[in-house]
């Protein structure tokens, strides 16, 4: 910027970085995310102390009553906890699997390792809704264990596996695995050899090498995985509607059935604003300490 | 720099490394084979075992009207939303990479705070959003809403691409005359060719493969692909589901894989081209 040429004169009084042409250019995108993301939540935060008539009919009349049917009924608070068991469960089970292939991926010296790094991106082409209904022909009384074990005689009675938590939970292990390998493969890459060739040529061993330098060093990532991983299973809810029963059902489906079921929106909205509050503050926290920037190169991916 | 490792501990953790990756590999694309083998299946359910091969659901799943509409649906909201998309994102990314102004950092942060917060709120922000000021849920809503869901990934792609553009190109073609728009066509926009088809076809699988938002968004009677499955594995599983999850696999992964080959290929035509040109 320095170096800024200094024949370029400005164009009918805008100058070269004009910050008023920035806010043009911004402009489009600013006004789609305030109408369509900031407005919306906004309203909801009213909406919750609507009060609620009939289903689909409700009136303005200020009330506390939704917020009092949330903190006092403990229905509601069993899904919220079940939710988080869920999506600390899930983010874990991400983070301890997804290190051992982001690990290979960056440590491998084969040829073809862009085909390995293909194919963790390939899922994401796929259809969200084909990837987890594909589980059925795994996990299902017709799925191919059921029907392998039986053929084997291993067992007589199909065993119930689809329908179960540990199904919704596998189901989104399976769509969540690809952002935590890349997190930590980006965050893997992002760390200097020499450090490790250094190590080594102290006197440590691989492992020690390991634990010493490589394993700190691609912890931004891992926590950025297992953040990104947790707010995306705990919002969930197409998972446990194709996957799980009804008793599986997490704090997403309860959003829907209450709104698209009962019609009760000013219920529905109290709920979506629990859930962008208790995600939220676990997203804050995780900002706090780590930063935004690590996400960001999480997400570009 | 050795991946080999000489120790013993060491040389147990890399052969559980290599396990473990197999594993990975195999749990992500087992189930997905499983439905493409399933969709050739003759039989009438959707489960194993095969009983014969016959491409017979491929014909049934032709002849499904409302198939063939929410497919065509989703296929325009895509368009649309990856051609929106695009242009808004790349003037987000010039604005942030090039300007300097105040509150740029809190624009950064608020651009890609789409991706952050859990679609089933955004959903019902939406939606009662929309309900309380009495307008009814149109297709233009929808496609806007897709736009919003896709706006952070194509600005992060477009961002990174962009820094790595040097501005003293631009500076030189405007210090030579070009006007502002001239040197975004002729200067900018041909560098930032391999973000934009990137950004845009990302944009396009995102809206294509929405399902969450596009339950609480789509207007009364309108399927999208996504919904339109999950309509159908209400009844029960059937093979046409497996025939027609195999079109949209062969569509979705065949289309981008092409597209590289294609791209790959035409700059190694062109560098070969360029070389034989030089002598």
């Amino acid at each position: 910027m320095a170096t800024r040429p200094a024949d370029i004169r400005p164009t009918r009084g805008w100058r070269l970085y004009d910050p008023r042409l920035a806010w043009l250019l911004l402009a489009p995108a600013t006004l789609l995310i305030v109408c369509f993301l900031i407005l919306p939540i906004l309203v909801m935060a009213v909406y919750t102390f609507f009060t609620f008539i009939t289903a689909g009919v409700e009136q303005s009349t200020p009330t506390l009553a939704n917020w009092h049917e949330f903190l006092t009924d403990p229905y509601y608070h069993g899904f919220l906890f079940k939710t988080l068991r869920v999506g600390v469960v899930t983010s874990l089970i991400c983070g301890v699997v997804g290190y051992f292939p982001a690990y290979f991926i960056w440590s491998t010296e084969f040829k073809h390792k862009w085909l390995l790094l293909l194919l963790l991106i390939v899922p994401f082409w796929i259809s969200f809704t084909i990837r987890t209904f594909s589980w059925i022909h795994i996990l299902g009384e017709e799925g191919l264990i059921n029907v392998a074990l039986l053929r084997l005689g291993l067992i007589d009675q199909p065993l119930q596996m689809l329908y179960t938590e540990g199904a919704v939970i596998m189901g989104m292990v399976h769509f969540l695995l690809p952002y935590m390998i890349l997190n930590v493969y980006v965050s893997l890459e992002n760390i200097d050899r020499t450090l490790i060739s250094a190590a080594r040529s102290m006197g440590c061993t691989n492992a020690q090498a390991f634990r010493e330098v490589t394993l700190p060093l691609s912890l931004p990532g891992l926590a950025a995985g297992l953040l990104l991983c947790f707010v995306l299973a705990a919002g969930s809810y197409v998972t446990p509607q194709i996957l799980g029963s009804g008793r599986d059902a997490l704090f997403g489906n309860l959003i829907y059935d209450t709104i698209m079921g009962q019609l009760n929106w000013p219920m529905g909205a109290t709920l979506s604003i629990v859930l962008f509050l208790v995600l939220g503050s676990v997203a804050a926290l995780y900002t706090r300490y780590m930063g935004m920037s690590q996400i960001v190169k999480g997400l570009g991916g | 720099m050795s991946a080999a490792p000489a120790d013993r501990e060491g040389r147990w953790a890399w052969r559980l490394t290599r396990f473990m990756t197999v594993c990975v590999y195999i749990f992500m694309f087992a189930p997905i084979l499983a439905t493409i083998v399933l969709s050739f299946n003759a039989s009438r359910f959707g489960g194993f075992p095969m009983t014969g091969f016959s491409l017979h659901w491929y014909g049934v799943l032709w002849q499904n009207a409302a198939v063939v509409t929410a497919f065509k649906a989703s296929l325009w909201i895509a368009l649309v939303t990856a051609v929106v998309t695009t242009i808004v994102g790349v003037l987000t990314a010039l604005a942030l990479v090039r300007f300097d102004f105040r509150g740029k950092e809190a624009l950064g942060t608020l651009v890609i705070l789409p991706a952050l917060v859990p679609e089933t709120i955004l959903g019902v922000g939406l939606l009662i959003l929309i309900k309380s000021i009495d307008q009814p849920r149109t297709l233009t809503i929808l496609i806007l809403g897709h736009i919003l869901l896709a706006l952070p990934y194509v600005v992060l792609i477009a961002q990174a691409r962009m820094i790595s553009v040097r501005r003293v190109y631009e500076e030189a073609a405007m210090s030579m005359g070009a006007s502002r728009f001239a040197t975004f066509r002729e200067v900018t926009l041909p560098l930032l060719v391999p973000a934009v088809a990137a950004g845009a076809l990302l944009a396009f699988t995102i809206s294509f493969d929405n399902t969450s938002a596009s339950l609480f968004w789509r207007p009364a009677g309108v399927e999208t692909m996504p919904t339109q499955i999950l309509a159908m594995l209400k009844t029960s599983i059937s093979p046409e589901v497996n025939a027609l999850g195999t079109v949209m696999i062969v569509m979705t992964v065949g289309i981008p894989l092409l597209g590289g080959a294609i791209a790959s290929a035409l700059t190694h035509l062109n560098r070969r081209k360029s070389r034989e040109d030089a002598r």
